[in-house]
């Protein structure tokens, strides 16, 4: 008797905290649900829909549907080429060479040596400093005659390069600070991902007469191989996104040797004040993101 | 014997790499530093490894840039800081309570609205760039402080990590709760969140450094001194015809210490919210 009462009891208690939740859960995830609608999903289906307009902020009412007018300009105009030129060229370099830099740093401070703690956040540093001081900083450094980078390249023999102020050696000197700036982030992720990876597997290599390099070859690689896909998938984003190093440094220049897709797309959109153009700009540049994650995704799944 | 030897010397080599690629990663940051403490005419002329000494220290530059008429630098800063905190604390309940709703609270269309979250994490924020602009000015938010705030308070990455959090809370510990009487939001608030402390200083630390650093968006909608922001403050400076170097050192240091001193600090916390995003998601 007693025991099918509570049993009741806690069946109603649980019917009712049932409903409950579900209302609740409706109420609680609404504010975030609202916002996210508002400031996420509504501008990315109206970049859509701008892109397939005659739009400037200058002329609000005169916008009108031109089709894909914008789309057409966009790959006649010879900076849009040079732009995805340029961004492409950016991301083959960086990609690679920081993701090794990185894991290089990783397996330098998995060492069990105490100077690896201090190593970790000397590495990290520059990730937590902001991109806008660090371009800042790196502009001095390059400077022709009186920066700190010259003047160490003459104590070993080398004459002056002009670094920012070439043609040819602008977009490498932002790469050069770029890797140095992001390698600290990267090496966090391999970090963690070699600290996952077992100690019995090496002590087996040993055993097998395994050197250093076969170890590394034959069992660091392949146990942290998943993690090696995240980070080139998260370098390849990043990296498709540079802005503001060119922005701070060379305002795209010498003569459009430093203008990327995102730099384009805010000239347009706030100087120019094209919507239209700006929003092609803006869709071409998530086409190319996305594909180039999926087509990642997928080599690195072989 | 011959072992240790070998496994010394392996050590100290180990050792001196990591301090001298440690010096080449900080160095930059080494010489900000000992360069806004330096008087104007010996930023460029201290070259070599003169660079990073002090020398004639003085805290003038920052007096200069935090006090002076020229640069209203301390007004960039609250600016920042009173924008990006809130951006914290409205972030950590409205990101938090929706992770809880999707996951613990199920509804019909919650798995669905879910997928749809993770899914956005894709966007680049570049790509909706001009039409948020266009909201926001909707809203008659140019040049005021919800165009800084408001936008980014939902965030998709934030649900992602409370949510991956939430759906390690044991069960039994909720079936308590509701057995004691407690409806879904006391359970949320008196069982769950005491319970996740570290993925709420993880979520906190990460979106305080994130727009802490955030230039582009601030460029376009704080074009008023009134609200500038410290990124685009320093890249005024930065960009002025009659440039003081050694005040905008100290203006870049003043940006850059803080952001450091919390990784100092918070160091765990910060390394969970990066890895647990990718190593284990």
């Amino acid at each position: 008797m007693e025991k099918t009462i509570t049993s009741v009891n806690v069946e109603k208690k649980s019917f009712t905290y049932e409903t409950q939740k579900r209302w609740l859960g409706v109420v609680f995830s609404l504010p975030a649900l609202v916002l996210l609608f508002t400031f996420l999903i509504l501008p990315v289906v109206l970049a859509f829909v701008y892109s397939f307009m005659n739009y400037n902020m200058l002329n609000p009412d005169g916008k009108e549907f031109t089709g894909l007018d914008n789309y057409i300009r966009l790959f006649k105009d010879a900076v849009f080429l040079t732009a995805l030129k340029n961004t492409l060229y950016f991301t083959a370099l960086v990609v690679p060479i920081q993701s090794a830099v990185a894991l290089g740093l990783a397996l330098l401070v998995n060492k069990k040596v105490k100077a690896a703690g201090l190593g970790r956040i000397f590495f990290f540093s520059p990730v937590v400093t902001s991109m806008v001081v660090v371009a800042i900083l790196w502009t001095f450094l390059y400077n022709v005659d009186s920066g700190l980078i010259n003047n160490t390249l003459n104590f070993f023999g080398i004459e002056n390069q002009p670094f920012l102020l070439s043609p040819d050696q602008a977009m490498n000197s932002i790469i050069f600070m770029s890797v140095w700036q992001a390698a600290g982030f990267q090496m966090m992720i391999f970090l963690a991902g070699l600290k996952e990876v077992p100690e019995e597997l090496y002590e087996a290599a040993e055993m097998d007469g395994a050197n250093v390099w076969q170890k590394f070859r034959n069992v660091t690689i392949p146990s942290i191989s998943h993690v090696t896909g995240f980070v080139l998938i998260i370098t390849t984003i990043q990296a498709f996104r540079l802005f503001i190093q060119p922005y701070v440094m060379t305002n795209g220049g010498p003569s459009d040797s430093t203008k990327t897709l995102v730099f384009m797309l805010y000239e347009n959109g706030f100087q120019f004040r094209d919507v239209g153009y700006s929003s092609a700009i803006a869709v071409v540049f998530f086409i190319i993101v996305l594909a180039a994650s999926l087509i990642l995704k997928k080599v690195l799944k072989q | 014997m011959r072992h240790q030897t070998k496994q010394k010397i392996g050590k100290t080599v180990t050792t001196l790499a990591i301090l001298l690629l440690g010096f080449l990663f900080i160095a930059p940051l080494l010489w900000m530093i000992v360069a806004s403490l330096k008087p104007e005419t010996l930023i460029f002329k201290d070259m070599g490894i003169a660079a990073f000494l002090p020398k004639d220290m003085t805290l003038d530059n920052y007096i200069q840039i935090l006090f002076s008429d020229r640069a209203n630098f301390f007004h960039y800063m609250w600016n920042s800081l009173f924008s990006v905190s809130m951006i914290v604390i409205f972030g950590l309940i409205v990101n938090s309570l929706c992770a809880y709703a999707l996951v613990k609270l199920k509804f019909p269309g919650s798995d669905f609205i879910l997928i749809v979250i993770i899914a956005l994490y894709v966007v680049p924020f570049e790509s909706m760039l001009i039409p948020l602009y266009i909201v926001v000015n909707n809203f008659g938010w140019i040049n005021e402080y919800p165009a800084l705030i408001v936008p980014f308070i939902a965030s998709a990455f934030n649900i992602f990590l409370f949510r991956q959090f939430f759906m390690g809370i044991p069960k039994e510990l909720e079936e308590a709760a509701m057995l004691d009487g407690a409806n879904p939001w006391q359970t949320f608030w008196k069982v769950v969140v005491p319970n996740s402390k570290p993925v709420f200083a993880t979520a906190a630390i990460l979106t305080f450094v994130s727009h802490w650093s955030d230039f582009m968006w601030p460029l376009i909608v704080a074009t008023d001194e009134s609200i500038r922001t410290v990124q685009v403050g320093i890249q005024y400076l930065f960009t002025d015809n009659n440039i003081e170097y050694g005040q905008i050192m100290a203006a870049l240091s003043l940006t850059t210490i803080p952001v450091i001193l919390i990784f100092v600090f918070f160091q765990r916390y910060y390394v969970q919210g990066i890895t647990s995003s990718g190593v284990k998601g």
